[in-house]
C-alpha cells in the first residue's frame, strides 16, 4: 500500500506543480539544453550582507552539465551553496565545484538545501522587484536570467519539506 | 451489469481518495509533537547577559517573570535566519496584542560581524517587538550554554567564515524554565497555538 500511496501523492504533487508552473507567475529562461525554471530570490532585511536565490535547472541534453555560479549587477558575485540541517544544527557550505545536472535530469535549488547565494548585495531586495543575473555552466556557458523577489516560495509546502531538494 | 460495475469502481475510487486524505492528515498532525522533546529538556535556561540592538542590557534577570522566545543566528545567514525572523514577524502580526505577552530574542552567534549598528539596521525589517542581542565572545558563549545551544565558526576561503548554529526557536516560560521548541516547519496553526500558550503563561494570570 505504501508504495502505491507514495506514488499517488507524488502524482498529486506533480499535477499541482504543473498547475502552478502554468500560472502567469512562473517564468523561465533557456540556453541550449539548459532550462531555468522560475528563478526567485528571497526578500532581504535592510543592509543584509547576503541573499538566497533559488531556481530549477533542467538539462535536456545527453551530457551532464554543472552550474558553477554566476554574476549580477546587484551583488559582488553569486555562489552555489548547500544548507543542511542535522540534529537541529544548521550548516551552510559553499560548493566550489557547483552542482551537477545529469543528462535528462532536473535539479531544484530550494530553501533548506542547495541554493545560490548573492554575496554583498548592493541594494535591499524588495518584494515584487526583479533583477538580472548571468548563470555560469561548465558546458552550456552563460545563461541570462531574471530573478523575481518573493517573500515566500511559490509552492507552499506547509508542514514538511518532503518535496524540496529532490535531486535525480 | 456494466453500469453497476462502473458505479462500484467509482465508490472504490472515492474510498481510496478519502482514505488517502485521512492518512495524509493524521501523518501531518502526528508529526509535530515529537519536535518538542527532541531538543532535550536537559538544561535549558541559565544565566546570560547581552546588549540589544537598541543599546539596552538584557539578561535572564531583566526577563524574570516574562515568557520569551529565543533563537540563534547571524546576518550572514541567507536562508534560515531571515526566514525565521520574517515568519515570526508574520505570526506576531497575526497574534496582534497577544504577542505583547512575550519577548522575542534573536541572539547573534557572530558578534564579530554583527555589530550593534548592523543589527539595528537589519532589525528595521521585522516586527519592532523583536530584539536582536549581541555580546562579547565570552557573553555569547555563556548565552549558548544557557540554552544548551551550539555555534561554531567555520573558516572558508579567502579569510571568510560561516557559522554552524542551532536553528530552532526556544520557548521559555515566565518562571525561566524551558517550554519546548518551535520548529518553523511545523504547521502554522501549531506555531500560533504554541505562541498563544506561551503568551498565557503570565505570572499573575496562571
Ligand atoms: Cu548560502
Amino acid at each position: 500500500m505504501s508504495s502505491g500511496f507514495k506514488l499517488t501523492v507524488k502524482l498529486i504533487c506533480i499535477l499541482a506543480a504543473m498547475l502552478l508552473s502554468t500560472s502567469a507567475f512562473a517564468h523561465q529562461f533557456s540556453q541550449g539544453d539548459i532550462k531555468i525554471g522560475h528563478p526567485w530570490s528571497r526578500v532581504t532585511p535592510s543592509a543584509a550582507p547576503v541573499a538566497g536565490a533559488y531556481l530549477t535547472v533542467t538539462n535536456s541534453g545527453s551530457q551532464p552539465d554543472r552550474l558553477t555560479g554566476g554574476s549580477t549587477p546587484i551583488a559582488d558575485r553569486i555562489e552555489v551553496h548547500q544548507m543542511t540541517m542535522d540534529d537541529g544544527t544548521a550548516r551552510m557550505r559553499p560548493l566550489p565545484d557547483g552542482v551537477e545536472i545529469a543528462a535528462g535530469a532536473a535539479v531544484e535549488l530550494a530553501p533548506g538545501g542547495i541554493h545560490l547565494m548573492l554575496i554583498k548585495p548592493n541594494q535591499q531586495l524588495i518584494e515584487g522587484s526583479s533583477f538580472k543575473a548571468t548563470l555560469e555552466f561548465a558546458r552550456a556557458g552563460t545563461v541570462e536570467i531574471e530573478f523575481v523577489v518573493q517573500r515566500n516560495p511559490t509552492v507552499e509546502t506547509g508542514s514538511g519539506n518532503e518535496h524540496g531538494g529532490h535531486t535525480p | 451489469m456494466s453500469g453497476l460495475r462502473a458505479f462500484r469502481l467509482m465508490v472504490w475510487a472515492a474510498i481510496v481518495v478519502l482514505g488517502m486524505f485521512v492518512i495524509v492528515s493524521t501523518q501531518r498532525s502526528g508529526r509535530s509533537p515529537t519536535v518538542e522533546t527532541s531538543s532535550g529538556t536537559a538544561k535549558v535556561g541559565g544565566p546570560f547577559s547581552l546588549v540589544s540592538h537598541t543599546g539596552e542590557r538584557v539578561d535572564n534577570q531583566s526577563l524574570a517573570g516574562r515568557p520569551y522566545l529565543v533563537f540563534f543566528g547571524f546576518t550572514y545567514c541567507p536562508d534560515i535566519c531571515p526566514t525565521t525572523l520574517f515568519e515570526l514577524t508574520d505570526l506576531m502580526t497575526e497574534l496582534g496584542p497577544v504577542a505583547d505577552g512575550f519577548e522575542v530574542l534573536f541572539i547573534t552567534v557572530d558578534p564579530q560581524r554583527d555589530t550593534q549598528e548592523a543589527l539595528a539596521s537589519y532589525m528595521t525589517s521585522f516586527d519592532s517587538r523583536i530584539l536582536a542581542l549581541r555580546g562579547t565572545a565570552a557573553e555569547t558563549d555563556a548565552a549558548l550554554k544557557a540554552f544548551s545551544a551550539y555555534a561554531k565558526k567555520v573558516p572558508l576561503e579567502a579569510g571568510e567564515y560561516t557559522m554552524d548554529h542551532t536553528a530552532g526557536v526556544f520557548l521559555m516560560k515566565s518562571d525561566g524554565s524551558f517550554g519546548g521548541m518551535m520548529d518553523m516547519h511545523e504547521p502554522r496553526e501549531t506555531r500560533l497555538e504554541k505562541l498563544r500558550r506561551i503568551a498565557r503563561d503570565q505570572v499573575t494570570g496562571s
